[in-house]
């Protein structure tokens, strides 16, 4: 049984803040039922621009339902750029602590935090590039480099206890030591980490580029979990895609689409390219 | 708090005749097996009575029972002990539904540089024997093959495994740990050559099992050391222990056909409530190929170690397949061989039912379930999603 603290088994029995705001000023969702756990959270800010109402809904464990209970807490009351220095460890803090192979629960409240705050400023989550590293549970650099530098991690093995990052396969373990080891550097100098150079392609080598992209990159990793994508049509830098298969009816297809499809697109084709589904 | 333990695949009540028979060997009778003093013999005589009955129950000869320290040994030492005197043989056959005790063999076998064929079971948990007959080669040293499974007590039909794995003149052990004492057994009447059972899963103590080795088994010990149980398994006997699981097999043999009917009937009770009472409720695994005290289920939208907390808050003991009550971030194995989807699998409970539990148990949990299932679909995200997508929100 997981050692739980007081602090969070009565969060976890009686969670605060359960439900979905109408019409809210902002709203992220992260995580997804393949993988286990997933938030969905939403808010609305008063007149002053806190926060004024804040609410949750979480499938998940019961360290990941009071991991988003207490995120609710913590935020309400507060200005986005307040709300935006939360991290993980003050989620966990908050209730405690929690073991630490449940850590990734308060991640996931930190991501949810992070998506709705910047949808509610109308930007793109996927402004950075970057690339997934754990096709198991669709875990990118970005979360993983977040990851190592707030919580100080070293081993794979907490890289996986805080973002699942490794949990499954274990395929991309070297490649979560290489990026712990880089991010340790960094952090050592103090320097931000370096931003991948594209160059400018003609319309015919960027359709090639993106025909090869989907299909080596993205394609496969869908179909592992049971899905699949059709490329429609591509307009300027709007790509059109159809998905198949579980990604049709998957509910966080939307977040497949454009934290993974397009991430994936802009890191090998071109930084403005757009991503948008053709529903059939 | 009421106490209700459906959890009889994890561990068992140590039978309070088990416990009594075994209390004086661990004050007035704890002379050594192996003493040829009379104090030593008295004892002898009590673990070849405790002995002859564990045969009775399997339906062997005593001679062809080895004890161990638990099931993991037992199925340890067939593996190992196996593999040892076939050692031109390089070939080892599983399944991929396999108790870790298997299952973590083998992969340790396959990064020794053995051939490992893993079987693969279809959405309702049962075995391709076409495949089996495929897989097996001269090269074949062992086919190990489960005879229930502990998450969905589906059963494999080992005596027709048996004739095939036979036939070809492959040695044949299975791991009956949840069978035993649930379905009858004989191995008299078997093609099986080694069989592990525990004594913790039959209402005898932790820290006793069996292997049973047919006679003219070629088998090399895995503990190595003095000369008991015939040289197959060095150590001084477990001598209260195996007095206790002489109780314990005495007392399952009896129980059998209580198991069958009456066990039977509350588990399908439940299984029955549970399906009509919560909506989205899929079994795992063949209905009809099964334990009869088991049952694993699957609540859509939720997640498995939520549930079993709750349930536990109301004194309802119950195990997950989900990935969070283990530790590992996946679900478990099993359900995923059988291709479960996610909406399902991360929600797995599992209900293992014994001979001390009562109606009156399955209604408290028939009343306590459906309210928890609904309280966790109305924090997830995913349900009104489904409902939605039903045209039913």
């Amino acid at each position: 049984m997981w050692d739980y603290t007081e602090k969070v088994k009565d969060h976890f029995l009686n969670p605060r803040n359960v439900g979905e705001i109408e019409n809210p000023d902002g709203a992220g969702e992260v995580g997804s039922l393949a993988c286990g756990d997933a938030l969905r959270l939403t808010f609305k800010l008063d007149e002053k621009k806190r926060i004024k109402d804040v609410k949750f809904k979480t499938f998940g464990c019961a360290s990941a339902i009071a991991s988003s209970s207490a995120l609710t807490e913590i935020i309400k009351g507060k200005t986005l750029d307040e709300a935006a220095k939360i991290t993980n460890q003050d989620i966990a803090n908050y209730l405690g602590g929690l073991p630490e192979e449940k850590m990734h629960c308060s991640v996931m409240g930190r991501e949810a935090l992070d998506a709705a705050i910047a949808n509610y400023r109308g930007q793109k989550v996927t402004k950075e590039d970057f690339e997934v590293i754990c096709n198991c549970f669709g875990v990118t650099d970005r979360e993983i480099i977040k990851a190592v530098r707030e919580n100080d991690l070293k081993t794979v093995e907490q890289v996986t206890y805080y973002t699942k990052a490794g949990g499954g396969c274990g395929q991309c373990h070297p490649k979560i030591e290489a990026i712990i080891e880089k991010v340790r550097k960094e952090m050592e100098k103090g320097a931000p980490p370096p931003k991948p150079e594209k160059k400018k392609l003609t319309n015919i080598q960027k359709i090639k580029l993106i025909e090869e992209t989907l299909g080596r990159e993205i394609i496969p990793a869908l179909k592992a979990d049971g899905g699949d994508l059709d490329l429609i049509d591509i307009e300027g830098n709007k790509v059109l895609v159809a998905l198949r298969g579980k990604c049709s009816f998957c509910p966080s297809s939307e977040f497949t689409l454009k934290q993974y499809v397009e991430s994936k697109l802009r890191e090998f084709v071109s930084d403005d390219i757009e991503v948008e589904e053709v529903r059939p | 708090m009421k106490t209700v333990y459906v959890d009889n695949n994890a561990t068992t009540k140590v039978a309070p005749d088990v416990l009594e028979v075994m209390l004086p060997y661990f004050s007035e009778y704890y002379g050594n097996p192996s003493s040829m003093h009379f104090f030593g013999g008295q004892v002898q005589k009590k673990v070849d009575e405790a002995r002859a009955k564990v045969a009775d129950f399997l339906g062997a000869e005593p001679s062809e029972i080895v004890f161990t320290s638990c099931g993991t040994e037992s199925d340890n030492a067939a593996i190992l002990g196996t593999l040892d005197s076939y050692t031109e043989r390089r070939h080892l056959i599983s399944t991929r539904v396999e108790h870790p005790a298997i299952g973590n063999v083998a992969t340790y076998l396959g990064r020794k540089g053995y051939r490992v064929t893993e079987l693969s079971v279809d959405r309702e948990g049962r075995l391709d024997l076409d495949e089996l007959r495929e897989s097996l080669t001269d090269e074949t040293a062992l086919v190990s093959i489960m005879y229930a499974n502990n998450e969905t007590g589906v059963l494999f039909p080992i005596e027709e495994i048996g004739e095939i794995v036979k036939a070809r003149g492959i040695p044949f052990h299975t791991d009956a740990i949840q069978a035993a004492g649930k379905i009858p057994l004989n191995m008299k009447k078997s093609k099986l050559d080694m069989l592990s059972v525990s004594g913790h899963k039959l209402h005898a103590p932790k820290g006793i099992g069996v292997l049973y080795i047919r006679k003219g088994t070629k088998f090399s010990p895995f503990m190595i050391g003095g000369h008991q149980e015939k040289g197959r398994r060095g150590g001084t006997e477990n001598v209260p222990y195996i007095i206790g699981l002489g109780k314990a097999c005495e007392l399952a043999k009896k129980h059998l056909d209580e198991e069958n009917t009456r066990v039977k009937a509350l588990r399908d009770y439940l299984e029955a409530k549970l399906l009509e009472k919560i909506p989205n409720t899929l079994v795992n695994g063949d209905r009809v190929h099964r334990l009869p005290n088991t049952v694993s289920v699957s609540f859509e939208f939720v997640e498995g170690e939520s549930i079993l907390l709750l349930l536990s808050d109301l004194g309802i003991c119950a195990s997950s397949g989900s990935a969070c009550t283990s530790g590992s971030l996946e679900p478990s194995h099993v359900l995923r061989a059988m291709g479960v989807p996610f909406t399902a699998a991360h929600g797995s409970i599992r209900f293992s039912l014994s001979i001390y539990n009562t109606k009156e148990e399955m209604d408290y949990i028939i009343e306590h379930l459906p309210p928890i299932i609904q309280r966790l679909r109305d924090i997830s995200p995913f349900w009104k999603d489904y409902l939605k997508s039903q045209g039913k929100a």
